[in-house]
């Protein structure tokens, strides 16, 4: 375990980049790019002698409903759900190219040599960068996004409370901690969703002798485009569709979190009756949504395939000799 | 039974050349072997074999393990050091030193950073900041710090300036090396190394030519120097080689009779790199 514990700790030191500081510089560079439109507005409001609230939203909020007030606190959700939105997006980057080079880049640069000089255990190396792929990435990345939309709903209250509304009274509307445990409870199915990619991308990563992007890629962009071929000349029905959205996709795309919305009809399902609910957006990311996937077979297949995939990867470690 | 290693019947294919031939051999205990033999002669493979990084046909015993299926165990035991720059750029000193403390049973890392306080080396440092005589500074003072009762080098100085060779060796012999330490090297500088030796071992075409301790390798060998008028009866002797220094003729002989050579010449104990210039003799003709 305490192996375990220092050989996720490894990654981590590797791919300090990719896992830490790419989510970061993404917030902050976010953060600045919303400073930078407030003050921008602020001036051209100024300038042209528009008042922005002010008195009359002031006005405006004790005046408001029930459902208006909810209204206003789903736009507060949406405002700090936003930058975990691009965060997500970096991650999944971050995701796929660390699996390619998992357990291909040191094997380019002869370090592999060095690692296998220690008593570690093909499959101990290859679970631990597994942990790291589908737990401390996007767990490190839920970290900075609730840290950087936190930031961003008190810059929001900040700057309305300018204009005269009171900040807390704005924030009590938000759901902060709500965000935070929905944030948190979606990582386990992040992992299980992003198995199967996470699984080929590595296999690829372990087999390929050179470039594992190609490979990666290119086999199951083939395959679909050999399946769709055949499928115009009338050999199978319908399969294209599916093979392109259940092989092709679950396999390069899984590992862009929130792709299940996307790609498993299972998750869509009890969505609509959901976001009557004040429409806000963390409906979307509630456990009750997201852990509705469990009930998908899509979703355990994945699995299946990469427990399959993972086992491959480590026998590919093992045996890949190529010094 | 006191074999680190024992080998019988190895043999290894590579799609159309044999890197093994059916070798055999056994390495003591509190040994240094020089694993000697020219570029694709099979020395690598050899290695290879012995840590479980290779596939291959026949008996191999290493510490009582089977490399094949039991490497996570024998490596416990046994330290490699490759040839040099396979530890990862991107690592710092301290994370080196903190990852092979807290997975390697037998690193004892007060000594670690003992030999790393004699170096340059500051524990922020990242390898692809390092000189390659940097990088193997640090990698001798992880593996040193393991206590290892097999350490097998792969060419360990290649690439490195003579002040570092020499550290090198120097630093194994002192601070390491004792009669519960084994140590395989492989090398093309042999110069450098024979004296350090205790076997010698020539590899050539996947096959084992010469497997001696270094006693009897002075005992068997012998290099006499004859002036010209001799040289036709030292030739009839059938020498294992012939050069020419000064006017006189220098000839290898191996098992040849002492008393018959000293009659005819100096005799000396031939270098290990002339004996094994002697012994690959057109390997790659």
């Amino acid at each position: 375990m305490k192996t375990f514990y220092w050989q996720v700790k490894r990654e981590f030191w590797e791919n300090r980049g990719g896992f830490l500081w790419a989510p970061i510089v993404t917030g902050v560079v976010f953060l600045v790019l919303n400073v930078m439109a407030i003050v921008a507005a602020e001036v051209m409001s100024a300038r042209h002698g528009i008042q922005i609230g002010g008195n009359n939203f002031r006005e405006l909020i004790e005046k408001a409903s029930d459902g208006d007030l909810a209204q206003v606190g789903a736009a507060l959700d949406m405002t700090m759900l936003s930058s975990m939105g691009l965060i997500t997006i970096v991650l999944g980057f971050v995701v796929f190219f660390y699996c390619l080079g998992s357990l291909y880049d040191d094997r380019r640069d002869r370090s592999v040599l060095f690692w296998k000089s220690l008593p570690l255990s093909n499959t101990g190396t290859v679970l631990s960068k597994v942990a790291s792929a589908v737990v401390l990435a996007p767990a490190i990345a839920v970290v900075v996004g609730i840290a950087v939309g936190l930031l961003q709903l008190v810059i929001f209250s900040l700057v309305l409370s300018f204009h005269g509304i009171n900040m807390w009274e704005l924030l009590t509307l938000a759901h902060p901690l709500r965000a935070v445990a929905s944030l948190l409870s979606s990582i386990p199915v992040y992992a299980l969703w992003a198995a199967p990619a996470v699984g080929w991308l590595m296999l690829c990563s372990a087999w390929a002798r050179s470039k594992p992007f190609l490979w990666a890629v290119a086999a199951p962009v083939v395959a679909g485009l050999m399946v769709t071929w055949f499928g115009i000349m009338g050999v199978f029905n319908e399969t294209a569709v599916w093979f392109w959205s259940n092989i092709v996709a679950r396999s390069l795309l899984s590992v862009f979190p929130g792709s299940h919305f996307a790609l498993d009809r299972h998750s869509f399902r009890s969505m609509s009756g959901d976001l009557g609910d004040a429409h806000n957006p963390l409906a979307l990311l509630s456990p009750a949504q997201t852990y509705a996937v469990l009930g998908s077979p899509n979703l355990w297949i994945g699995v299946a395939a990469a427990v399959a995939m993972i086992a491959a990867a480590i026998w590919f470690r093992r045996v890949r000799d190529d010094s | 039974m006191n074999a680190i290693v024992s080998a019988s019947g190895l043999r290894k294919r590579y799609k159309n050349t044999t890197a093994l031939d059916g070798v055999d051999f056994r390495i003591e205990s509190g040994r240094i072997v020089g694993l000697i033999g020219p570029n694709g002669a099979g020395k690598t493979t050899a290695l290879k074999a012995i840590l479980g990084l290779t596939d291959f046909e026949g008996k191999l015993d290493v510490l009582g393990f089977d490399p094949r299926t039991q490497r996570d165990r024998l490596m416990e035991q046994v330290c490699f050091i490759a040839d040099v720059a396979v530890l990862p750029r991107w690592i710092r000193v301290s994370e080196a030193v903190d990852f092979v403390a807290n997975v390697h049973p037998r690193f004892d890392r007060a000594k670690c950073e003992a030999f790393l306080a004699r170096t340059k080396l500051t524990p922020n440092q990242r390898v692809k900041q390092m000189s390659k005589g940097m990088i193997v500074q640090l990698h001798l003072a992880l593996v040193m710090a393991i206590d290892a009762r097999l350490l097998v080098l792969d060419e360990p100085t290649l690439g490195l300036d003579i002040l570092y060779r020499k550290q090198f060796y120097q630093s194994l012999l002192e601070d390491y090396f004792d009669e519960n330490k084994t140590i395989i090297v492989t090398t093309h500088q042999v110069e450098e190394i024979e004296h350090i030796l205790t076997d010698l071992m020539f590899i050539r075409d996947g096959k084992i030519v010469l497997d001696a301790d270094m006693d009897s390798v002075g005992e068997r060998f012998a290099e006499v120097m004859v002036g010209a008028d001799k040289a036709d009866a030292a030739r009839r002797m059938k020498p294992l080689d012939e050069r020419q220094v000064f006017g006189k003729s220098i000839f290898l002989f191996d098992g040849a009779d002492r008393a018959t050579l000293e009659a005819m010449g100096e005799v000396r104990r031939p270098s290990v790199s002339d004996l094994f210039v002697a012994t690959m003799k057109g390997t790659y003709a």
